[in-house]
């Protein structure tokens, strides 16, 4: 099965634009705490094509980290437990896949890039020798063959005087450097999806439009696709495609970005984006949501975010709302928009 | 993570110039303790010292060319040492069997030495391998392998090696070693396996799951160099305890036996003459004491230098 996916990449190189490369199928993930069960992600959609950048939306403890480790294979069971769901890759089912195949898909296909590279890459091993290991992993290169494709990547990822700072270890480069180190190890095998998850978070703003901008070239040029985790709206605008936003482990919102931007179908998102400052705004009080993310062992019945929202109705403390197309004005379906509110005409068009 | 230096490096144009500014070479974690070691007084004393024990250990015959099992009756019941003649056979004076206690103090190292770091090499192999599965596996596993701790751990070290000892018909050096280690394993196995339980939930050992590492290259390469510090001086500091364990043993006459020459079996036989001939006490005594002291300050010095939480 492995063998036919490598042929596959070999032949093709990638995949074509628009294929979807993974695809995640109502997935349900629970914790199992001693409180009770944290249902931390609640039957979640979302595809990504090669070439396509998916930035994944939401606060602290909306599952979108857990969604990303659960594709990656890397989330803790026990607690966590993956209920019910399909996770697939090139079609093909990893939730059902034996341990040895998910760690060849790991690094090979799927790379990911974790949010704090300090505590990512090891104290103890120089960043060339931790370079080079994917290699030596993967592909059983010698060691010398290694550090010199380990080089090459930091070159790739500008690092400067990357022969020199080879041996050094992860402490002695400034942040923005080791993120673009984590970088080069995620797309040390030129894999076909990277899951980033919140890569510039740790970073001061002039350095993350770096890394942002490094990512996104990168990106384009290996054809992957891109699933962008974050909390920060600033990050994403310029470099997704489309966005899905979270709360309380449902996706409440997915839209291409710019129309997400301008025209939000989901109180949630309206408030997220009223909640950004603004300079027109200079003077005025800045706009906050009403009210804190749910206790995941307990969500609110009905809509989880009817609690905070301005507009519920006894409908929305009761139904679930699904997630569903929305219209423009005339009935005429919006493609790639989709809405878990009942409320989404009056949202979108009010 | 707050990073002080990252705006200065940041700009392209001036981290060549950063890189160039510090010619001094990449450090890791070992070289930089080493760096820290050099440079303590009460660590190259006590490295020298353990140094001097090793050599006299290997090659007692530098030191003495007397026979240490050679009872001369001339000399018998404890003459006095004659501390004109340095390194002669009467400098240390001579024991009830007209035996030279100098030959004797220089023959007994190898024994002492030769149980401390034996021990210590066999509980940290074994508890590394315990602790690492324990910690790295949890689950039942570490439930096993804790328990099983636990119980080996309530065994006081002493008595329980009374027992073993007491087993063998004929006891040599390997038989103390065999009764330290299968007692003395469960301190490394609870030392190794929390510092693995620390480590492993660290950030890079998910990446390095995350890009595709194995289990036996996430617990050899990421966590093992990470996790072995605390283990390394907890070793190095129970080297002397076994060392004076060994002693203890050897005195009560249930370690080493008598063709064997130990520090301990010369204080027994010297205790009951401590008024008339105190110098047949002292001697093996006092080497047993400065070895022990060394091992103890190496570890103290060693963890000084591993963990910087300390200092």
């Amino acid at each position: 099965m492995t063998t036919v996916i490598e042929n596959d990449s070999q032949k093709s190189g990638r995949l074509e634009v628009g294929t979807p490369l993974l695809e995640v199928k109502d997935l349900h993930v629970e914790f199992h705490t001693r409180d009770g069960v944290a249902k931390a992600v609640n039957g979640v959609n979302y595809s990504v094509a090669a070439g396509e950048t998916l930035a994944v939306l939401g606060e602290s403890g909306s599952g979108k980290s857990v969604t990303a480790q659960t594709i990656m294979g890397i989330l803790d069971m026990p607690p966590g437990k993956v209920t019910q769901g399909e996770i697939l890759y090139r079609g093909q089912d990893m939730l059902k896949m034996s341990n040895e195949e998910r760690r060849k898909i790991r690094g090979r296909k799927i790379a990911m890039i974790f949010q704090d590279a300090l505590s990512a890459l090891n104290p103890v091993l120089s960043v060339g020798y931790q370079l080079g290991e994917m290699f030596r992993v993967h592909q059983g290169v010698s060691k010398a063959e290694a550090k010199a494709k380990a080089i090459e990547l930091m070159d790739r990822v500008r690092i400067p005087a990357a022969k020199e700072r080879v041996n050094d270890y992860p402490h002695q480069f400034s942040g923005g450097m080791r993120q673009r180190i984590m970088i080069a190890m995620a797309l040390s095998l030129q894999p076909d999806l990277i899951i980033a998850d919140e890569p510039t978070t740790a970073l001061d703003v002039t350095v993350q439009a770096q890394v942002m901008d490094l990512l996104a070239e990168l990106q384009a040029e290996y054809n992957m696709g891109l699933i962008l985790i974050t909390h920060d709206l600033g990050v994403v605008a310029d470099v997704a495609d489309k966005i899905a936003v979270m709360y309380a482990g449902r996706i409440v919102e997915t839209a291409p970005v710019h129309e997400l931007y301008a025209n939000p179908a989901h109180p949630y998102t309206k408030g997220l984006l009223r909640s950004i400052p603004r300079l027109d705004q200079k003077g005025q009080e800045l706009y906050a949501i009403k009210g804190l993310p749910p206790n995941l062992l307990k969500v609110p019945a009905g809509c989880a975010f009817n609690p905070r929202c301005d507009v519920a109705t006894d409908l929305c403390r009761t139904e679930i709302p699904a997630l569903h197309h929305v219209t423009d004005k005339d009935g005429k379906e919006l493609t790639g928009r989709r809405s878990a509110c009942h409320l989404w005409k009056e949202t979108l068009h009010g | 993570m707050p990073d002080l230096t990252k705006t200065a490096e940041e700009t392209p144009a001036q981290a060549p110039v950063a890189a160039a500014a510090k010619p001094e070479k990449a450090r890791s974690l070992g070289s930089d303790a080493w760096h820290d070691l050099r440079r303590k007084p009460i660590f190259v004393i006590s490295a020298l010292l353990i140094l001097l024990l090793i050599v006299i250990a290997v090659a007692p015959g530098l030191f003495t060319s007397v026979d240490p099992r050679a009872g001369d009756l001339r000399e018998h019941f404890h003459t006095p040492p004659n501390y004109s003649h340095f390194f002669e056979g009467d400098w240390f004076g001579y024991d009830g069997q007209g035996r030279s206690i100098y030959a004797r103090v220089i023959y007994g190292a190898r024994a002492s030495v030769v149980v401390g770091i034996c021990v210590t090499v066999g509980t940290t192999i074994l508890g590394g391998i315990f602790g690492m599965l324990a910690g790295y596996f949890g689950g039942w596993i570490d439930t096993i392998i804790s328990r099983v701790t636990d119980i080996f751990f309530g065994i006081p070290l002493l008595l329980g090696s009374l027992v073993i000892l007491n087993a063998f018909t004929s006891r040599t050096i390997w038989s103390v070693v065999f009764a330290l280690i299968t007692l003395g394993w469960t301190q490394m196995t609870r030392v190794m396996r929390g510092s693995v339980i620390t480590v492993k939930q660290a950030d890079f050992v998910t990446a390095a799951k995350a890009l595709g590492a194995g289990t036996g290259r996430i617990m050899f390469k990421h966590i093992l160099p990470n996790a072995i510090a605390p283990v390394i001086v907890v070793a190095t500091i129970s080297l002397g305890g076994y060392i004076a364990l060994e002693a203890t043993l050897s005195f009560l006459g249930i370690g080493l036996q008598d063709p064997t020459i130990s520090w301990g079996i010369d204080i027994n036989s010297a205790q009951k003459l401590i008024r008339t001939a105190p110098f047949a006490l002292f001697f093996p005594a006092g080497m047993l004491s400065i070895t022990v002291l060394a091992f103890i300050m190496l570890g103290d010095a060693v963890r000084d230098a591993l963990d910087p939480k300390l200092r």
